[in-house]
């Protein structure tokens, strides 16, 4: 399909090989989802599996419910009132919604970065350490390691470390995004959620973000929410697309980008609507 | 037609005149309030020149001007005034301050030998000095060159022993008497409950106090005798002689004969006594030490308490009360608090903390002073500790409420990011929420502040009094007395403008004390901005 392969921005779509995704197994399981927000349905009918260290994007127009099924991943959408769900979701085999299964405990191995970078007020240090120190890590040592080896990975490190006692607040945007994706791997959660992690940045930054997805990719299962085809053709292995509620289409990265077997989808990454 | 829509002035911007004299009325009233009070205020401690005035009706006025307004009754066309002199000596005059129409003065001069003394008792004179009789009998004549040294000298030296007077009799002997209090109680007990070691003990105790006691009364009778008085001879306004002892004479100035720079000193030495002394003569005079200490340590202590109780309520409130109507009518309660009137809460704490609390606490601790002290209580009657907890509860709603506001202003994405890393909800509230919020908790905290320092009408009831004995912070154990009675600048205010007997004198000091009580309550107020804007500070961004 000429019109697909060709879009305006096609020529940089670079997309991954498929040798890449095959071979692991699904660590992450949505089955017949659904949510409510009151009784808004917000998602109907989700079913997808995320295989272990692969990088899962979702798509979608503005107000499909992409970041609500990432935000029930680790089950954020608890803090707001009047929800509900059917269908399960599970991860490594077990259910989260398992009523011996502490929140706390789930959203310790299931990391988030949020669309707007929202460091704490408080050193650099303090926020990166900061998840480990709620489980009560004390040992100077340990937390001073942990906070050079999350800086390091999220590319932060030769940034901040002779200012690590300075105030979180006075880096740049870039910086502090970087810096909150160190925090959510900090304590080395097994899953990360990121909900439109460079929608507010340059596209340097932009660059080192998604370099670093493919570095965390080795010990993590990525999902992140982009509305950005180019960055999803890049970065992810797996493509999810959510249209009014509902899941059109998912399948691997280079299908849905290549040959989708949805118009709507087609449609979507050609830029015709949405 | 032209509508309002397309005609020059753009609408609605007629209320901008509205909101601004909002703003100017407001601002005129503070502004006007302010600057009567300083004028007022600070114009105390200024020593102006002093007339020697002669008056139709033959009499002869030395005094400094207190006053001019228009006669009652006379024609609003052509005013006529009359003019209050301070001519002091009142154990002579009757009354310190004198009216005279300003029409029958016939002549003013401002001699330069006019004296004016402030004096330990009856208040201040103003005179014309005849001669000095120093400690070892000399006179020395007005008219003597050596006369204001010699004379300013016995001056400060009386000044020493008078001083040295009161640190025996009241402070030493008031230690003792202290002492020797506790003791009879002690052996009041030890007699009652039959242990005849103790009462041997206590009976000895005491004997040695008495001795102290009669030691010092001994001591005291050694200064005055000592030294002998020097003191001056001078004649007043009639031209009656006036002897006054120089142990009576706490300050001496020349009115009419001082330079600018003279005036200063003298401003600042009397500055310095309304802030460090303690009051004299029914609190028209001397300083205000006790009622400053006695508001700041108040002040303190109520946020002390008020800070934490409504911390704590707005963190459940507002973080774990489940939404719904009894949520909603506890907040209508707590801001229905606020505008309880403050005497309610006066009534509160006495009836319960004083009485019902206060109560308890001597049943239960202080059963054998109550027992062997003729039923005296001590928590059972007011004092510090009720007087800031009817404070702290009075402004319990202005922290609560404010406390609430600064939760909710927390960006929802710091508590998201905080409870995604696995953080619990308390962790949440303790290392996230409140110190994002502490800025706007420390903002409903200064409001209480404000609103507690200037409170009197609640406190008279709970344990304010005109004249404290003693300060509630002294040493001797355990430093910090919270069961005392203290005085209060407000309730100063109140008791020198409407309760004291000579309120020509009281007049100026109520002013002085109101700005003192304002300049308190703004320095507490921009202690606790600045600790607010530094932690501000702490939390703002410099990139976003
Ligand atoms: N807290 C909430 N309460 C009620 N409805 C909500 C809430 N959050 C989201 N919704 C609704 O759920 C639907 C899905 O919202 P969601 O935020 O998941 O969209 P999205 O795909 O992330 O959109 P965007 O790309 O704009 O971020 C929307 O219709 C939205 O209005
Ligand atoms: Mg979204």
């Amino acid at each position: 399909m000429p019109q697909i392969m060709n879009p305006p921005s096609s020529s940089r779509i670079k997309v991954r090989p498929a040798a890449e995704r095959e071979g692991r197994k699904d660590y992450i399981t949505i089955k017949d989802y659904g949510f409510w927000y009151g009784q808004k349905k917000a998602l109907d009918a989700i079913s997808l599996d995320i295989p272990e260290r692969q990088v899962v994007a979702f798509i979608g127009p503005s107000g499909c419910g992409k970041s609500t099924l990432l935000r029930n991943l680790n089950r954020m959408n608890d803090l707001v009132d009047g929800i509900s769900h059917e269908g399960d979701i599970t991860i490594n085999g077990r259910s989260i919604y398992d009523p011996g299964l502490e929140v706390i405990s789930l959203r310790r191995r299931v990391g988030m970065v949020f669309q707007k970078s929202n460091p704490f007020p408080k050193s650099i240090f303090e926020n990166v350490v900061y998840a480990l120190r709620v489980v009560g890590v004390r040992d100077r040592a340990v937390l001073e390691e942990a906070c050079e080896t999350s800086l390091r990975k999220a590319a932060l490190w030769d940034e901040v470390k002779d200012r690590l006692d300075d105030s979180a607040l006075g880096l740049s945007g870039g910086q502090m995004q970087r810096l909150c994706i160190a925090r959510a791997i900090a304590n080395r959660p097994e899953i990360l959620l990121m909900d439109e992690p460079c929608s507010a940045l340059d596209p340097i930054a932009t660059g080192k973000i998604e370099e670093l997805i493919h570095e965390l990719k080795e010990q993590f299962t990525i999902v992140i929410v982009t509305h950005s085809m180019q960055q999803a053709a890049r970065v992810s292995d797996r493509t999810a697309f959510f249209y009014l509620g509902k899941q059109i289409e998912y399948d691997t990265t280079e299908k849905i980008f290549m040959n989708p077997s949805q118009a709507q989808t087609e449609a979507y990454i050609s830029g015709r609507f949405g | 037609m032209a509508s309002s829509s397309d005609s020059s002035t753009p609408r609605g911007e007629s209320w901008v005149w509205f909101t601004g004299l909002g703003l100017i009325i407001g601002l005129g009233m503070v502004i006007g309030l302010l600057s009567l009070v300083i004028f007022n205020g600070v114009t105390v401690f200024w020593a102006p020149q002093v007339p020697v005035a002669q008056v139709d009706d033959g009499r002869t006025i030395i005094g400094q001007l207190a006053q001019r307004r228009i006669r009652a009754g006379s024609p609003a066309d052509h005013p006529r005034y009359e003019l209050q002199y301070q001519v002091g000596l009142r154990e002579l005059n009757g009354n310190s301050y004198l009216w005279v129409d300003e029409a029958k003065i016939k002549s003013e001069t401002f001699p330069a030998d006019v004296l004016g003394l402030e004096r330990v008792e009856n208040g201040p004179a103003f005179v014309r000095p005849l001669s000095l009789r120093k400690t070892d009998g000399k006179l020395i004549a007005a008219t003597d060159a050596a006369f204001e040294t010699a004379f300013q000298a016995e001056v400060a030296a009386a000044s020493a022993v008078r001083e040295k007077l009161v640190e025996i009799t009241r402070h030493r002997i008031g230690d003792v008497n202290e002492e020797m209090d506790k003791a009879r109680v002690a052996l009041r007990r030890a007699e009652d409950l039959k242990l005849a070691d103790e009462v041997a003990d206590r009976r000895r105790q005491i004997a040695g106090l008495e001795e102290r006691f009669a030691g010092l009364q001994a001591e005291a009778k050694k200064v005055v005798d000592g030294g002998a008085v020097a003191s001056l001879v001078s004649k007043d306004a009639a031209g009656r002689e006036v002897v006054v002892p120089l142990t009576q004479v706490i300050r001496a100035w020349f009115p009419n004969r001082l330079d600018t720079w003279g005036r200063v000193q003298l401003f600042f030495s009397r500055l310095g006594e309304f802030i460090f002394d303690e009051p004299r003569e029914a609190n028209t005079e001397g300083g205000l030490m006790p009622a400053i200490f006695g508001t700041l340590v108040m002040t303190v202590f109520m946020s002390l308490m008020v800070t934490p109780f409504g911390v704590i309520t707005a963190i459940y409130l507002r973080e774990y009360a489940q939404n719904g109507p009894v949520l909603r009518i506890v907040r209508i309660s707590v801001n229905n608090l606020a505008g309880v009137p403050s005497i309610v809460f006066g009534v509160f704490g006495l009836g319960f903390f004083v009485y019902v609390l206060g109560g308890s606490i001597d049943q239960l601790f202080f059963s054998d002073q109550l027992k062997y002290n003729n039923n005296t209580p001590v928590f059972g009657t007011g004092g510090l500790l009720w007087c800031s907890l009817t404070l702290a509860l009075m402004t319990l709603p202005v922290v609560i409420v404010a406390t609430e506001e600064a939760l909710a202003a927390v960006p929802r994405g710091m508590r998201e990011a905080s409870l995604a890393t696995g953080a619990s909800k308390w962790q949440t509230i303790r290392d996230i929420l409140l110190p994002a919020s502490a800025p706007g908790i420390l903002t409903g905290v200064i409001l209480a502040m404000a609103r507690g320092a200037g409170e009197v009408a609640p406190l008279m009831l709970v344990g304010v009094v005109k004249l404290a004995p003693t300060l509630p912070f002294d040493g001797s154990a355990p430093f910090l007395h919270m069961d005392r009675k203290f005085m209060h600048l407000g309730f100063h205010v109140y008791d020198l403008g409407f309760q004291s007997p000579d309120s020509d004198a009281a007049r100026p000091m109520v002013f002085a004390t109101t700005l003192l009580l304002i300049f308190l309550v703004v320095c507490l107020n921009i202690g606790a901005i600045t600790i607010r804007n530094r932690l501000r500070a702490r939390f703002k961004g410099a990139s976003f």
